[in-house]
């Protein structure tokens, strides 16, 4: 089955949305996401959906579900690159994405991850995890 | 009003909702809707797409541009599902009967000049939804 590959970059997982995404791929997104959180104790969860054309309900709970997921297990998401068409219609049809944090790109969203982890360690330093990047596709399983 | 064409299109699985949004964003760029208005007619179509799908049992979808006196678009979505025993209800946000976050309809309502609802309990559902450019 199509999947839509998460990259692993230092304490932080990066997804870019490329695709038309039909509701099956964006559940096992959600499902793929979780268990790679998990997994890599990840710390943040960056979103670029500067591809997606549109964001309806389904997309959006996606968000959502994804966002307060992460929260639970520790890591802070936040989805980059919204077309300004995207948000203004968003608007009207009444999605408000409650507790998904945006950047307008991607280097702003690695900003407001790397920020939020400096707020909660504080003063600690941070025991590192190897700045690897990893692909994981089909089979990380 | 004239129509300058029409066509139909299946409403059944997951991957017609997509084909739906592909064509009608096609349709309404070619039209000459501005960039904002593809983007709402496209996302109405979107749930209302998934709602036939999901509540109705499927159906079919029925594309037809517009042009006089004025350019538009309007989409017709037809079902022979269960119908939708109170259409007031159904339309406020919030309310579900799905696992969804009970947004579709009335956010697709929102983003569309004209919305038109006929749901008969046992027979189906039909909406029909128009945004002019
Ligand atoms: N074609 C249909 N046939 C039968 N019932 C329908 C149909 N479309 C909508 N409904 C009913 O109306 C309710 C509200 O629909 P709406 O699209 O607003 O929300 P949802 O689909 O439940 O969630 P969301 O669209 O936010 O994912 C649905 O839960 C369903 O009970
Ligand atoms: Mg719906």
């Amino acid at each position: 089955m199509e999947k839509i590959p998460i990259l692993k970059m230092g304490e932080f997982l990066l997804v870019t949305i490329q695709v038309d995404m039909h509701d099956r791929l964006a559940l096992s997104l959600q499902d793929d996401l979780t268990r790679m959180i998990s997994q890599t104790e990840a710390r943040g969860v960056l979103i670029d959906i500067s591809s997606l054309d549109i964001v309806d309900s389904f997309i959006g709970r996606m968000l959502a579900n994804i966002a307060s997921m992460s929260r639970v297990l520790d890591a802070e998401t936040v989805v980059v690159g919204m077309q300004p068409a995207v948000a203004i219609t968003l608007v009207e049809l009444g999605l408000s994405l409650t507790g998904v944090r945006t950047a307008l790109h991607v280097d702003a969203g690695m900003e407001v991850l790397r920020s939020s982890l400096n707020d909660t360690n504080g003063n600690e330093t941070i025991t590192g995890k190897s700045a690897n990047r990893d692909t994981y596709g089909s089979n990380f399983d | 009003m004239a129509v300058t064409s029409t066509e139909n299109l299946p409403l059944v699985s997951e991957p017609d909702v997509v084909a739906i949004r592909r064509r009608v964003r096609e349709i309404s760029a070619q039209l000459g809707f501005t960039l904002v208005d593809q983007t709402k007619v496209v996302t109405a179509a979107s749930e209302l797409a998934r709602n036939t799908v999901i509540y109705g049992g499927g159906g079919i979808v029925q594309l037809e541009s517009l042009n006089g006196p004025r350019v538009g678009l309007r989409l017709i979505f037809e079902d022979k599902g269960p119908g939708i025993p109170d259409v007031e209800l159904a339309l406020r946000n919030g309310f579900t009967t799905g696992s969804g976050m009970g947004l579709g309809l009335g956010g697709a309502k929102r983003l569309v000049n004209d919305f038109e609802i006929v749901s008969r309990t046992g027979e189906g559902t039909k909406v029909t939804i128009t945004r002019w450019k």
